[in-house]
């Protein structure tokens, strides 16, 4: 059974919820806003994943983020959900960490199509197997 | 603010059939020394005039939380104590400010993780329309976890003459996390001692759930006094001997008018003694030294209006 792998630890196995709220706790400590988001597709292409609510700023202890991780867990449990921590700080703007808080059951699977194009050239892409 | 370092010494697992050493003995001193409470309790007292019987309680919570600490060392409690407070007393008696230096005992004895105060009033809490309050009330409580939620005048949460306010979800909201999380956070309701009375009455809940109730006291006449020097020091201002004996005369005229708000009403009393001091100074037109800048006459005291009737 393969395993997604995409954003940090994803080769380790999967963090348990202390293993979470650490991370939480130093991405806060940066001053760093964490945010949550899902899909039931996780293809590397795909980028934009649903929202679960906006942004947490302001926050100063992992216990919110873990509260709403607990409530997107129940409200899609057949999801990938990936945490965020975005740095606003001015030159970085940008994400800083990412990986995946949670995995369905059934993890979701790809395989490689071939086709062909002009002059016989080969090209790949990954679909949904 | 500066969060320090928490040690992690309290996070014991409690209950524990290998845990109870029933001769090792904790020396509560120590434990005492360890956690700098002694620091802030004096702080406490020098920092605040009067309010003898809100640093009593004070003093009680803190020895409480340090043989409730104890006995998780021996593994004799599992749930962690309510701290849920309420404050309850005259405008200007000093709750905010209590409330601040709470979030920092709280958060020595290792209760509270991050010991910041999150102030909130009914605005934050409660939303304009139908699914607004629940996302604003817990977007708050988010950004209160790991510290204090101080819900100043928290009898306008609750509406009685209009059924359909949204004040109700807030409570109840509110009420779940109280009960569930309270390792994660501790509330501080503050208010007048009449309204909070009738808020209570029609929200038993909160009630039960509040252990701790602190009353805080009107300031007597030298006690007022003294906070208003205090201020002053702070601002680098000075009262002489004539000012001083006329800000006796100030207290003492003034809690006789109406809306009298003990502290607050004094810093607004030297506020505008400030105001007539420099207008003074300027009409003067002379060279001022750094005595004259610094010094608040009783000329300045005595131009109230509470003195004009």
């Amino acid at each position: 059974m393969s395993k997604i792998t995409q954003g940090a630890f994803s080769f380790l196995p999967d963090l348990t919820d202390q293993q979470i709220a650490a991370q939480i706790e130093y991405a806060l400590g940066n001053g760093w806003a964490v945010s949550l988001e899902f899909t039931d597709d996780p293809h590397p292409r795909h980028t934009y994943w649903d929202m679960w609510g906006i942004p947490m700023f302001d926050l100063r202890d992992a216990a919110g983020v873990m509260g709403e991780l607990k409530a997107c867990r129940a409200a899609h449990p057949d999801s990938y959900i990936r945490l965020s921590a975005f740095d606003s700080t001015r030159g970085w703007e940008t994400v800083r960490l990412a990986f995946l808080v949670h995995r369905p059951k059934q993890e979701a699977r790809y395989r490689l199509e071939r086709s062909e194009g002009n002059g016989r050239s080969q090209r790949y892409s990954m679909v949904r197997a | 603010m500066t969060i320090a370092t928490i040690e992690t010494g309290q996070a014991v697992p409690v209950a524990d059939a290998t845990a109870p050493q029933d001769e090792a003995r904790v020396d509560l001193k120590a434990l005492y020394r360890d956690t700098q409470i002694d620091t802030v309790l004096a702080e406490l007292d020098a920092a605040l005039i009067g309010l003898k019987p809100v640093k009593q309680r004070i003093r009680e919570i803190a020895a409480y939380l340090l043989v409730d600490k104890a006995r998780r060392l021996h593994g004799l409690s599992s749930s962690p104590p309510t701290l849920h407070m309420a404050f309850t007393g005259n405008p200007g008696t000093g709750k905010t400010t209590v409330a601040l230096r709470m979030a920092s005992i709280l958060h020595r004895l290792g209760y509270v993780r991050k010991g910041h105060l999150v102030s909130v009033t009914r605005d934050d809490l409660v939303g304009q329309y139908i699914g607004h309050t629940a996302p604003k009330t817990k977007e708050v409580l988010k950004r209160a976890m790991g510290g204090v939620l101080f819900i100043d005048e928290a009898y306008y949460l609750y509406r009685p003459e209009n059924e359909k306010d949204y004040g109700q979800e807030a409570i109840e909201i509110l009420l779940q996390v109280m009960e569930n999380q309270r390792d994660d956070l501790v509330v501080i309701l503050a208010g007048y001692g009449d309204r909070m009375e009738t808020f209570f009455s029609a929200n038993p809940g909160f009630r039960s759930r509040i252990t701790h109730h602190i009353d805080f006291p009107d300031y007597d006449d030298a006690e007022l006094v003294a906070i208003t020097e205090a201020l002053a020091a702070a601002e680098g201002y000075r009262f002489d001997e004539t000012a001083r004996a006329a800000l006796c005369d100030y207290v003492t005229a003034r809690r006789r008018r109406p809306s009298f708000a003990n502290a607050r009403s004094m810093r607004n009393a030297f506020d505008r003694a400030r105001l007539r001091q420099a207008m003074r100074l300027f009409e003067a037109d002379a060279p001022v030294d750094r005595d004259a800048l610094r010094t608040i006459t009783a000329a300045e005291i005595r131009a109230s209006r509470v003195f004009s009737d």
